[in-house]
């Protein structure tokens, strides 16, 4: 069994109340770091941890913290990122419905380090039923007195409202998110100034994803180095994947950083092996904006190294024949998965959730959705497949927001891999035509490659 | 390929006066008041989840221009955001309002082959309404639940692991649910404050 910090109580029962939640250790970061710590002692904790943020980027939490603009006037601010619209990941939903107080915790505590009095939630407006849990296990930590004003008796006072969106993908990026927060459109906005100068309401404000803010509290509990010890080289600590597509086990399973892909992907503990016995042919490591691996280089690289799940592994070759760890959505694709269908799929994703801003965006993932379907229905041209190509290298890099690369990255990496599908789709109209739904791997083993 | 087709009328305002009861009322006092001074419109994604449910299901241009009132914003402000997300519904929908996910790991789960299979079983396309106004079909991007493939939403209700039966299942069940008031489901109170 894998080493459990965040996810080791969600089986007792009961655990989402505070009562039980409090019975079986919860809450003691709080006691600890308001009692016996400073604010400074907390985030230096937070830095030896070598916590990285787990919301797709992997900057590092306790440099994140450091540069809150403490000489500001103004309020600051911390707001929790639960807009968890990545496709594939659903571990901070988990999070929320398992174990609310886990997340209530670790807000206090963060907040307690970066001297916040007001903590916002930004929860995805299809979680409602999630919504509900966590006010709920709010207002418990308010009875408690746990939240509020003189925290257990100190001299520390914090309120943390819970704000709903409304269906928007980009409001996961964190300043789309802010200006959400205001009551606005969901648009980015051009950094700098970041958000620890210039955040909500333009005071200093501090985003972070939701399990960033939960694995605050081992740290804290058993102490910056000891969690920097779990794990592998600069992946510190353990991170919640969040397993599905054409597996037999999919679900939320947290892992130490460093076993290898393989055994997370076959292991009956884990993932439990492809579904029906097939074959695999393809596997997104974190989320549908990072590259996606053909089968030969999910178990290794291309350097015969075995592949671990860690930041560093699952990008070793670069774009070139490497992906991301990202937020730890692990897609599996079995052997009759269409790439074509399945990037067109996550074109037509992005073209409805770019927000217009920009234009190689706004135009460039509309294009992509366009060529894409073409070819998914037989009506490609050869030069459709270059045209992908240059399309999703003038996205790249030029828009003011994440979202444009995450768009094109997906579509390089498919041609780069799967060109053969690609160029099966042009060759045979009549066949693509007709079967639509995956199954095409067959037939380019027996026409076209043999 | 997306539909594009643009068919809500954003312009036509029919002067009806629209309200919040006076519980109602309250409870978005309440919301007003966590964001600070100056900083209401912060409040209007909630608001805006709120007159919907309470205000016809459906954001109607008198009903954001009510709330433009409350948070003494500009109409504009309320509708450049009303069309930015999607949950917030400009047309008529039906009691129930079923979103299909169908993005990557849903459609490789099956999640067209439901989408499909409502449609016939309904007898409606994607985006229309049953005639007796119960139903509006949905096909929706990422609802956050891949784990669960292929999933739908059902207003605030999730339904994992589906398949033709179960689809079968719970359209029954929600027709029979239809004729009472107010969905079961509907606890925004609860879920908002």
């Amino acid at each position: 069994m894998g080493r459990k910090i965040l996810l080791n109580k969600v089986h007792i029962p009961g655990i989402s109340t505070c009562k039980v939640y409090r019975d079986n250790g919860g809450y003691a970061s709080v006691e600890k770091a308001l009692k016996t710590m400073t604010p400074a002692d907390v985030i230096e904790e937070v830095k030896k941890s070598g916590l990285r943020g787990r919301g797709g980027a992997g900057f590092p939490t306790g440099m994140k913290w450091s540069f809150l603009d403490t000489r500001s006037n103004n309020p600051r601010y911390l707001v929790c990122n639960a807009d968890e619209s990545e496709p594939g990941t659903f571990k901070d939903r988990y999070i929320l419905d398992k174990i609310p107080h886990l997340l209530v915790e670790g807000l206090i505590v963060s907040s307690f380090a970066l001297g916040v009095h007001t903590t916002f939630v930004y929860v995805r407006g299809e979680f409602k039923q999630q919504i509900g849990i966590l006010n709920k296990a709010i207002r418990e930590a308010y009875e408690q007195g746990l939240l509020g004003k003189n925290i257990l008796g100190t001299t520390y006072s914090l309120d943390i409202y819970v704000h709903s969106g409304a269906g928007a993908y980009i409001c996961g990026e964190e300043t789309a998110l802010l200006e959400s927060l205001e009551g606005k459109r969901g648009n980015p906005r051009l950094k700098p100034p970041f958000p620890a100068l210039k955040g909500l309401y333009d005071c200093p404000t501090v985003v972070n994803n939701v399990e960033t803010l939960a694995a605050v509290v081992p740290i804290i509990n058993m102490g910056g180095d000891v969690y920097a010890k779990i794990g592998v080289g600069r992946s510190t600590g353990t991170k919640l994947i969040s397993a599905c597509g054409n597996i037999n086990n999919p679900g939320v399973y947290e892992i130490e950083m460093g076993i290898t892909v393989e055994e997370f992907l076959n292991s009956q503990e884990y993932c439990g092996g492809v579904k029906g016995g097939k074959k695999l042919k393809a596997l997104i490591p974190g989320g549908s904006s990072v590259p996606i691996l053909p089968a030969y280089l999910v178990t290794e690289t291309l350097a015969k190294t075995p592949r671990l799940m860690s930041y560093e592994s699952l990008s070793e070759g670069g774009f070139e024949s490497g992906s991301m760890l990202g937020s730890g959505g692990f897609i599996v694709y079995d052997e009759d998965a269409c790439i074509v269908r399945n990037t067109y799929n996550f074109e037509r994703f992005y073209h409805h959730e770019s927000c217009g801003q920009c234009s190689p965006c706004r135009e460039g993932t509309g294009w992509l959705e366009k060529v894409l379907h073409r070819l998914e229905n037989g009506n490609g041209r050869t030069r459709d497949i270059d045209i992908l190509d240059t399309i999703a290298k003038k996205i790249e890099g030029n828009t003011i927001c994440p979202l444009g690369d995450a768009a094109a990255w997906p579509v390089s990496s498919a041609v780069k891999h799967f060109r053969n599908e690609f160029e099966f789709h042009v060759a045979h109209p009549e066949i693509v035509k007709n079967i639509n739904h995956g199954s095409l791997e067959k037939y380019i083993n027996a026409k076209v490659l043999a | 390929m997306q539909n594009s087709k643009i068919d809500h009328k954003i312009h036509n305002k029919t002067g009806e006066a629209v309200q919040f009861s006076t519980e109602v009322l309250e409870k978005v006092k309440k919301i007003i008041a966590r964001y600070p001074a100056g900083k209401e419109k912060s409040a209007l994604l909630p608001l805006l989840h709120i007159a919907q449910e309470e205000l016809g299901g459906h954001l109607s241009v008198d009903v954001m221009d009510y709330v433009a009132s409350l948070l003494n914003i500009q109409p504009i402000e309320v509708y450049e955001v009303a069309t930015f997300y999607s949950q917030y519904y400009l047309d008529k929908v039906g009691k129930y309002v079923i979103e299909v996910c169908h993005t990557g790991p849903c459609a490789i789960c099956g999640g067209e082959d439901i989408a499909d299979y409502l449609e016939k079983k309904l007898n409606i396309k994607t985006g229309e309404t049953t005639s007796d106004g119960v139903f509006t079909l949905r096909r929706v991007e990422c609802l956050g639940a891949c784990g669960y493939a292929p999933v739908m939403q059902v207003n605030t209700e999730f339904y994992e692991f589906l398949t033709q039966e179960k689809i079968d299942l719970a359209i029954n069940d929600l027709r029979a649910r239809a004729n009472e008031e107010k969905p079961k489901d509907s606890k925004w109170v609860e879920k908002f404050s």
